[in-house]
Order: C-alpha cells, then sequence, then structure tokens
C-alpha cells in the first residue's frame, strides 16, 4: 500500500534527493522523453520518469530500484528533458542515499580475481566510483 | 609544434596501440607529444553529487602541477579523462566558493583557477591541424572501407562541454572521408556501451555492445573506429552476440594506415578481433607487412 501524505512539507527521501543532485524534481512534468532516449531503460524496473515521481511521493521503492544501478551517467536525458532537469544528478543522489546509508553495492574483494586482472583501470575506478561509499 | 600531454592510467595499462598509433601520426603531422611529469588518475568519472567535493580533487591537482610546470594547454586522448578534467575544469572556473575549498586541499600544489584548456585529440586534429593538411598525408586511400563511427558518451556530453554536437556528432565522420573511407552513420553511434557495467554486469554490456554492432553490420560497416578505451575494450570484448564480429580500432590506427607508417607502431595485432585480416583482403597491407 503506498501512503501519500499531504503535509506541505517536501518528503525526507525527495529533500536529500533535491540537495544532493541540485535540480528542482518538481519542475518535471513527466513527458517521459528522458526514459524515450535512454539506451538502459531495457534493464530498468522502474524508468527515469517514474523514478522522479516515485520520489516526489517519497515512494522508498525508489530506493530500492535497480534502475539507480543501472544507469550509467551517460547524459543522454540531460541533454533532451525539455525543462532543463538533470535526471543523471537525481540518479547519482539515489545512488548516494543508498551508499550513504548502507553497504556498498558492489564489494571489491568479492569480484573474480580474472575479472580485477583483465579488465581497463578506468571500468574498475569508474564501477567502484559509482557503487562503492 | 609540441603539446602537454596527460595520458591517464588506461592509455598506459591496456591502450598503448592508441598511444602509439597517436605518436606516430602526430609526428607525420608534425606534433610532439610531451607527457606532463607527476600526473595522476583523474577519476575517470565526474561527480554528480553536490557535496561530494573530495572527488574533484584529482583532475584539480592535474591541472595544478601543469601549471606550476608552466603548461597551459593539456592534451588527451582517453575520452573518460577528457570529460572529468573538463567538468572540473568547469566547476572551478564557475563556482568561486567551490574552488576555495578544494584549493584548500591541495597545500602540495599552487592554486588552480581553471586557466589550463582541455583538448581532446581530435578538437587538435579538426581545429588545428586541419582535414586538408591531413589530406596531403594519405598515402594509401581508405577507398572501398566502410567505417562506423562510435562516439559513446563522454565526447559528447554534457552538451557544451563535449567536442562537437551532442546529437549529430560528424568529427569522426569528417576525418574518415579525408582518408578516403566510406561512412555509415547511425543513432547508435552516441548511445551508451554499457561503460563500467562490465565489471559486475557484463550481460549488460554484452547486450549493448551486441545491439550497437549488429546496427553497424546492417548499415554495411566493416570496421568500427572509436576513441575512448572502455568503449574500445567493452566492443572488443564483447561482440559474442554478433555473428561475424567487427574489428573495432582507435581512429589513429586506420590514420597510420592511410599514412602508409609501420604497422608495428600501430598495434594492429593488440586486439581481440582481428583486423589485419580484413585490411589485407582490401589491400590497404601487405601480408609480409602483417608479419613483422
Ligand atoms: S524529460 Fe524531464 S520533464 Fe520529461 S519526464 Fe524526464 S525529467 Fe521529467
Ligand atoms: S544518464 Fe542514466 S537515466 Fe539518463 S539516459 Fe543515461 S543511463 Fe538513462
Amino acid at each position: 500500500m503506498i501512503k501519500i501524505t499531504a503535509s506541505g512539507r517536501p518528503n525526507e527521501l525527495l529533500r536529500k534527493a533535491a540537495a544532493l543532485s541540485g535540480q528542482d524534481l518538481f519542475a518535471c512534468y513527466q513527458c517521459g522523453t528522458c526514459s524515450a532516449g535512454c539506451p538502459m531503460v531495457a534493464e530498468m524496473d522502474l524508468l527515469p520518469d517514474q523514478l522522479i515521481r516515485h520520489v516526489l511521493f517519497g515512494m522508498s521503492d525508489a530506493l530500492e530500484s535497480t534502475a539507480i544501478w543501472v544507469c550509467a551517467s551517460c547524459y543522454l536525458c540531460d541533454e533532451r528533458c525539455p525543462r532543463g532537469i538533470d535526471v543523471s544528478k537525481i540518479m547519482e543522489a539515489l545512488r548516494q542515499i543508498w551508499l550513504r546509508q548502507n553497504e556498498d553495492y558492489v564489494h571489491v574483494a568479492q569480484l573474480p580475481k580474472e575479472t580485477l586482472a583483465e579488465l581497463p583501470p578506468i571500468a574498475l575506478v569508474a564501477n567502484f566510483r559509482k557503487n562503492t561509499g | 609544434m609540441h603539446i602537454d600531454y596527460y595520458p591517464g592510467c588506461t592509455i598506459k595499462a591496456s591502450a598503448g596501440q592508441y598511444e602509439t598509433s597517436v605518436r606516430a601520426v602526430l609526428a607525420t603531422l608534425g606534433i610532439q607529444m610531451k607527457e606532463m611529469e607527476q600526473w595522476n588518475c583523474c577519476g575517470v568519472v565526474h561527480s554528480l553529487a553536490s557535496d561530494n567535493l573530495i572527488r574533484h580533487i584529482a583532475p584539480i591537482r592535474v591541472f595544478a602541477r601543469l601549471q606550476e610546470q608552466g603548461g597551459s594547454e593539456m592534451l588527451t586522448l582517453c575520452d573518460m579523462c577528457y570529460n572529468t578534467l573538463s567538468q572540473a575544469n568547469h566547476l572551478v572556473r564557475q563556482n568561486a566558493r567551490q574552488r576555495e575549498s578544494i584549493n584548500d586541499f591541495i597545500e602540495a600544489e599552487e592554486d588552480y583557477d581553471g586557466e589550463i584548456h582541455v583538448l581532446h585529440l581530435l578538437q587538435i586534429l579538426r581545429d588545428r591541424v586541419g582535414y586538408q593538411t591531413i589530406k596531403k598525408h594519405v598515402r594509401r586511400a581508405l577507398q572501398g572501407l566502410t567505417v562506423f563511427p562510435y562516439y559513446g558518451c563522454k565526447l559528447l556530453r554534457p552538451g557544451g562541454m563535449g567536442i562537437d554536437d551532442p546529437e549529430a556528432p560528424r568529427v569522426l565522420r569528417d576525418l574518415m572521408h579525408t582518408l578516403g573511407a566510406a561512412v555509415a552513420d547511425d543513432p547508435l553511434q552516441t548511445q551508451c556501451c554499457g561503460s563500467y557495467h562490465i565489471v559486475n554486469h557484463d550481460e549488460i554490456v554484452s547486450r549493448r555492445v551486441g545491439k550497437i554492432a549488429a546496427r553497424a553490420l546492417e548499415r554495411g560497416a566493416d570496421v568500427i573506429v572509436l576513441s575512448c578505451p572502455l568503449c574500445h575494450f567493452n566492443l572488443d570484448t564483447r561482440q559474442a552476440l554478433v555473428d561475424s564480429p567487427l574489428p573495432v580500432l582507435y581512429f589513429t590506427q586506420l590514420m597510420g594506415v592511410a599514412f602508409g607508417l609501420d604497422l608495428d607502431v600501430l598495434g594492429l595485432n593488440q586486439h581481440h578481433i582481428d583486423p589485419l585480416m580484413l585490411l589485407q583482403q582490401r589491400g590497404f597491407v601487405q601480408e609480409e607487412e602483417a608479419l613483422v
């Protein structure tokens, strides 16, 4: 069941997401342009525009979604949003909220040695910067 | 002419063929790369969180060091380095408060205010050297070869920081035309290859790469060219979904072939998907050369 409060105050998740991303989520008019262009939607449970809506309503499933980890900060949505919203920053904010209250999303010590040896440094550093606190 | 050069980790670790081919191509064009001293990893990705200043210190430190060494322009070959350095540079130029905090942290170096210009190699070739000059050095025009330029994300976006039109880039197309090649274009050229997911979700990368390569094949491409070492790794190692995988080359390797440069500096044998057979069949490379 979804509980939506109407206190007039932004919910906790929205407050944090807005502060960390520097974006005004209320500016989103749900046109779906971000999701239409996103190369990763086939891998996402909640699409970028849906995520924004869920955060606006303070629904905690936004933080549990795989979408925030699947987003690879490719900036295509930022380029196309007619409202000038940097959706990639909202994605980063949600990852950061998760990482700052939980554990790491990727556990470096558990990655196979062969993987670590084979991959270029930019793959590893980028991955750990996105998936660990 | 010489230009100060920031290599970044991956060029030195797993993209050696990019660096050696760039050196050879630039030498042909009369440009020497001078590797800057004491560089560190740029951090690879720009932090998008408003309070994560510590993540910007690595790229700013690189700028501060080059400034101390008397440099004013910095050449990069790697798209991810280019992106991270440009965004960090933009941040210190725009945001005085954050600039002060960052400079407070990097005590070992002098303060940095955003004075250095970062340039991607493609900008040097397009804007400084020019296609006309490049054309003069072509010894073996790539006639009959169809190239699929792949830009990915970090060269083009965020808009304003990228080196070309974010939706309709043309720099690689123009360059390949200059070499005499035909070009196949497609909207997937500017879509992400799956990037760092290769570490813990390589199935996502395989699906992305499969889609991009299949489209390139559909469009009649013989070969994919690009400039990002991570895109290169992903496309070169993860084309398993495609029936006939396309060779994936750094654009400077094809420039080198067209310039008639020594094959051993071009590193054409350092790929998972062998490009030499194709280049021999088309007569751009002789068999004796390929054996070297
Ligand atoms: S493109 Fe912008 S306005 Fe449209 S749904 Fe996405 S974030 Fe909202
Ligand atoms: S930045 Fe993330 S959400 Fe936006 S288009 Fe790219 S992958 Fe999708």
